[in-house]
């Protein structure tokens, strides 16, 4: 599968690399390596506004240790952080803050919506006037965890899932457009 | 003082107000315009001594709002609520007893920014939760179809 054929449906950003053979090898190669250091080493921004925040206190302590996957240290400061987990839920006076948290973490950024009220508002969907109906009304979120509250075991498999997720990026390979 | 004793105290000392024995502690409805004298009375009173606002919670009733006081005098052990009507819906107003307990400031905060009850004399009323755009949410009749999905 070259690349040189079908040029009207693809792409290719480096294409000094590619006239070579198996020039892309080192792209893909190079690819792996940037995906599998950015996935193992996600530093989440401190963000628990309810009941949430305590499994996700008790997935950073000992026995289910969120550090063995590069989940190390949960920074305060929006600037030093990779992604922002949003555990309880958020009210109409918090939506403001919220975005403007996301909007001051520098790219790659990514989003865990942990818990009923983050996914979708929870027990407070109906009759509530407070509470946002899910918070990718006000975020794009990548991993939704159902539960209420999930158990911290779910949510080291959500850990997992947005490496799986980082682990798919492409920044070197070739993009195909259709 | 039992809670008979003090239903005796205050039916001898208030004929006009109404006093009995509730499901645990004895209730007396005051009307507004001697509400804050009479609260003036049960703090400094020495038999009574209610020097403890517990809490300050409003009702929502058809015709009118109610404002509830639950008080008790930790020197004597003794409690006692207190219940206190407005006059309309439309233009609620209390007197407000934030001279007598400092902690009334807060309560009476909250009961104006979810009910809408306004309280005179009251150092400085405001919206704690939300802001002037939202109605007041704890109305039986309160409609918002834009944050509120009913079922």
């Amino acid at each position: 599968m070259g690349i040189k054929k079908n040029k009207e449906f693809e792409i290719n950003d480096f294409p000094i690399l590619d006239q070579y053979e198996g020039g892309s090898i080192i792209l893909t190669q190079l690819d792996a390596l940037l995906n599998w250091s950015r996935a193992n080493s996600v530093w989440p921004l401190t963000f628990g506004t309810r009941c949430c925040a305590i499994e996700f206190m008790a997935v950073g302590a000992s026995r289910h240790d969120m550090a063995r996957f590069g989940y190390e240290v949960a920074r305060a400061s929006p600037r030093q952080a990779d992604m922002i987990i949003i555990s309880g839920s958020i009210n109409y006076k918090m939506a403001p803050v919220l975005k403007r948290l996301y909007d001051q973490i520098a790219d790659p950024k990514y989003v865990i919506a942990m818990g009923a009220c983050a996914v979708s508002g929870g027990p407070f969907f109906y009759n509530s006037y407070s509470i946002v109906k899910g918070a990718d009304h006000v975020i794009p979120v990548d991993v939704y965890v159902p539960g209420c509250p999930p158990r911290p075991e779910a949510l080291l498999y959500a850990f997992l899932q947005l490496q799986k997720k980082i682990k798919r990026e492409k920044n070197f390979k070739t993009r195909i457009k259709k | 003082m039992t809670n008979e004793q003090l239903i005796e105290h205050l039916s001898k000392a208030y004929p006009d107000e109404v006093a009995l024995q509730g499901n645990q502690y004895p209730e007396i409805t005051v009307s507004r315009e001697i509400l804050h004298a009479f609260m003036q009375n049960m703090k400094s009173d020495s038999n009574l001594s209610f020097d403890y606002l517990v809490c300050e919670s409003g009702v929502d009733y058809p015709a009118f709002l109610q404002v509830v006081y639950h008080l008790e005098s930790t020197t004597h052990k003794h409690f006692l609520v207190v219940k206190s009507n407005t006059e309309n819906r439309e233009t609620p107003a209390l007197d407000s007893v934030s001279d007598i307990w400092p902690t009334a400031e807060f309560h009476e905060d909250e009961i104006f920014d979810l009910l809408g009850i306004k309280f005179n004399n009251h150092p400085h009323l405001r919206r704690l939760f939300l802001d002037e755009t939202w109605g007041f949410p704890l109305r039986k009749d309160f409609y918002d179809d834009i944050h509120v999905v009913e079922r």
